[in-house]
Order: C-alpha cells, then structure tokens, then sequence
C-alpha cells in the first residue's frame, strides 16, 4: 500500500482503497485481521483520525467489521463486494482517461484497440 | 482535557510586534501544525501561552484560568523548545527523575524504552549530547510527561531521517493511547502535513488562517500550461500566486474548479501544504 501525499485523492481515499487492493489480491484473505488505526497511522505518519475515517469507509460499505475488543476483520465475502464496485468504477476511471489522453496524443481508436490486442495477446 | 484560549494578545520587543492582537482558540486532544515563516511569532506564541514570556496585552486561558504564575494551569502545559533549561551537568536519567517532580503523572518506564529505542544512553550528561541527542532527549520528556498540551517547537531540529521517522511514529502511537493537545511549530512542512489535523498559518504576529488540513490543502488548485491560456484561464478567479518557466506558467488560484470548465490544453493539480502556505505568506 502506498500512499501519495501529492495525489488528487485524499488520504483517508487512499487508506481504503489501499485497503481494498490488499483484500483483492489476498493479503488480507476474509476472516482475517487487519492492521490497527494506529498502525495504519503510525506507518504512513498520517493523523490518526485520518485513519479512522478510511477505515471507517470500509465498515460502512460491510468491507470489514469489528470485533469488539480485538480489532477489525475482512468480512466474508468481501472480494466478491469489492470487485463488483471496482468492475462498474472501471469505465469512469480507466477508460474514459484512456480515451482523453489518446485524444489529446492523436492516438485513434483504432490503434487503442489494436494496442490493447498486441498486449494481451503475448 | 484542556482547553486554550487567547484573547487579543499583543507581545512586542521594542518596535518590533511579535503577536499583533492574536485571539485564537486550541481545543483539546487536536494535533496542530503551527506554521510561519522566521520571525513570524511561533516561537513568541509558544512561550506566552506557557508563561516563559508575558503578553504585553490580552490574556491566555486555560480551561478558563488565568495562566499568569497559575502553577496549576502551567503544569497541563510541557513546551519543547530549543533553548535548554536543563543543568548542562545534570544525567539524563537525573532530569527524568526531576521532570516528575513537577509532572505527576510522567511515565519513567515509557521515557526508558523511548530512551533505549532511540539509542539515547540515559547516564551521558546534558552537556555531552550531540544537537540531534539533546533534540531526542527533549522529545522524549515530552512525549513521557503525559501533560495535556504538548508544544513541540522545531522537534525535528538535528535528528537525521531515522530519527524523525521514530519520532513521528512515537508521536502517533503515544497520541493513540494518549490523547492530549499537540501543536508543532516546523519548517519541515511537508513531513509534517499528513500528520496535523488542524493548521495555524502565522505571519507577521497575525493569524492568517486557522483550520482543517485537508480543508485548507482543498481550497485551492495550481493550473500550469501556456502563460496566455493560463492568464485568460485565471481572469476573474482568485490567483494568490504563480511559477512562471520560460512560456510556461504554473498559476495557484484559490476557490473550486469544475472540470469541464478546464481547456483542453491546461493541466490541474492538487496544490500542496507546503506551496500554499508559501503563496500564503511571501511578502
């Protein structure tokens, strides 16, 4: 997980989503703990209550809970919750800035999709 | 639980005015970045609200109280700062053991492991410290002292990026478990930016802003392209200040930008603490 002072994104974003990319790609697997707000904030020298508002994106969207007491966990079921939402972000975050910095290089959509085939098809 | 108050506070030395009339209000448990130039009265502010410095005008309250030779009010109180009021020939460990005296509730354990983390030998005497020691040892009372409110001017002064690094991690986990009242005086603006939850902009003894990080750092954008499509593009917009690279202009505009309203040919970007407070307080 990194985190991008100069980025566009708010930190507290950045925390969740960072968040999110760990459970997809199975470093935090469901059911398992994941770092405290303190940690969180310890590490990356951000406020704690800068943290805490990232992790609590997390809890409201059912992306992981609380255990009283112990810390916060990946629900089940999380994966599949995030890659839906991620699937439907795609078009607005990828593709349409794909296509605006094409526009503005003078690439067609022609030599896009002939790109995207040469890369797949290696 | 402490709460700080200034009301008109006016300090000067001679004909120079350090704070001009500053009212000012620090709740309790919030860290704060108090940032400004040199000279622009940090410091001055720092020790008047301790009480190392008396205001020419105006009163500082904590938690309703007076802190005018107010021992009660000043022991909620532990300021950093880089003049030494220790014995030179005084131990490390001798200090510890003196700081409790005056700080009932100072944690000898924590000063310890702090101590040994950052490799500080408590058994060296002041005056033997290197300038980043006598910074860490410092830093160490502050964070063990576990007085409601914290100042830490300069902190980082002459520790190396290890030690800060430690420094920042500490102070977060002992805020976690603690909570109290921190304000941080540094120039290191962009160490610290992630790490303030509130930012108090001084410049010329005057309080020039005072608010949420993250809301000051959003109330602005840098817009850069060609200078024409960057000067036609400011018109009519609030431009505190820009950068200007041959054709190339980089311009730093307050207020809130709609994205379609941006030509194809200018660039934005998100306008860091660090350059808004240098547009904020250049002369």
């Amino acid at each position: 997980m990194l985190i991008n002072a100069n980025s566009d994104k708010p930190i507290f974003v950045q925390i969740s989503e960072g968040i999110e990319d760990a459970i997809i790609s199975g470093v935090f697997p469901e059911e398992t703990q994941i770092p405290s707000t303190t940690e969180i904030s310890a590490q990356y020298k951000i406020n704690p209550a800068t943290a805490l508002k990232g992790i609590n994106i997390l809890v409201e969207s059912g992306v992981i809970y609380k255990k009283r007491g112990v810390g916060m966990f990946v629900s089940q079921g999380a994966t599949a919750k995030i890659l839906s939402v991620r699937q439907k972000e795609f078009f607005d975050s990828y593709i349409k800035t794909l296509l605006g910095e094409a526009k503005k290089l003078n690439i067609t959509k022609e030599e896009i999709i002939k790109m995207i085939e040469r890369e797949t098809n290696e | 639980m402490s709460k700080i108050e200034l009301k008109n506070v006016t300090k000067k030395f001679k004909d120079v005015v350090a704070l001009d009339n500053v009212s000012l209000t620090l709740e309790e448990n919030v860290i704060y970045g108090l940032l400004g130039r040199n000279g622009a009265g940090k410091s001055t502010m720092l020790n008047v609200i301790s009480n190392r410095l008396y205001a020419d005008e105006g009163e500082v309250l904590i938690d309703g109280e007076n802190v005018c030779e107010n021992d009660k009010a000043l022991s909620k109180i532990y300021c950093m700062s880089d003049k030494n009021l220790y014995w030179d020939s005084d131990k490390v460990l001798t200090v510890f053991k003196d700081s409790k005296e005056f700080y009932k509730d100072f944690d000898m354990e924590y000063a310890l492991a702090l101590s040994e983390k950052f490799g500080l030998s408590v058994n060296k005497k002041l005056k033997s410290l290197s300038t980043g020691y006598k910074s860490i040892f410092k830093l160490i009372i502050a964070l063990s002292c576990n007085a409601d409110i914290v100042f830490l001017d300069e902190p980082v002064l002459g520790l190396d990026a290890n030690h800060r690094d430690m420094f920042y991690r500490a102070l977060i986990e002992r805020y976690s478990e603690k909570p109290a009242t921190y304000v941080i005086s540094t120039h290191l603006i962009e160490e610290a930016a992630d790490l303030v939850e509130r930012c108090i902009v001084i410049k010329n003894g005057k309080i020039v802003s005072d608010e949420e990080t993250q809301a000051l750092v959003s109330k602005g954008y840098a817009i850069s392209g060609a200078s024409g499509a960057v000067d036609k593009y400011c018109d009519g917009k609030e431009k505190i200040g820009e950068d200007v690279l041959g054709n190339l202009k980089t311009a730093y505009i307050i207020g809130t930008y709609n994205e379609a309203d941006i030509p194809d040919n200018l660039e934005v970007s998100k306008l860091d603490l660090q350059k808004l407070f240098i547009q904020m307080t250049n002369d």
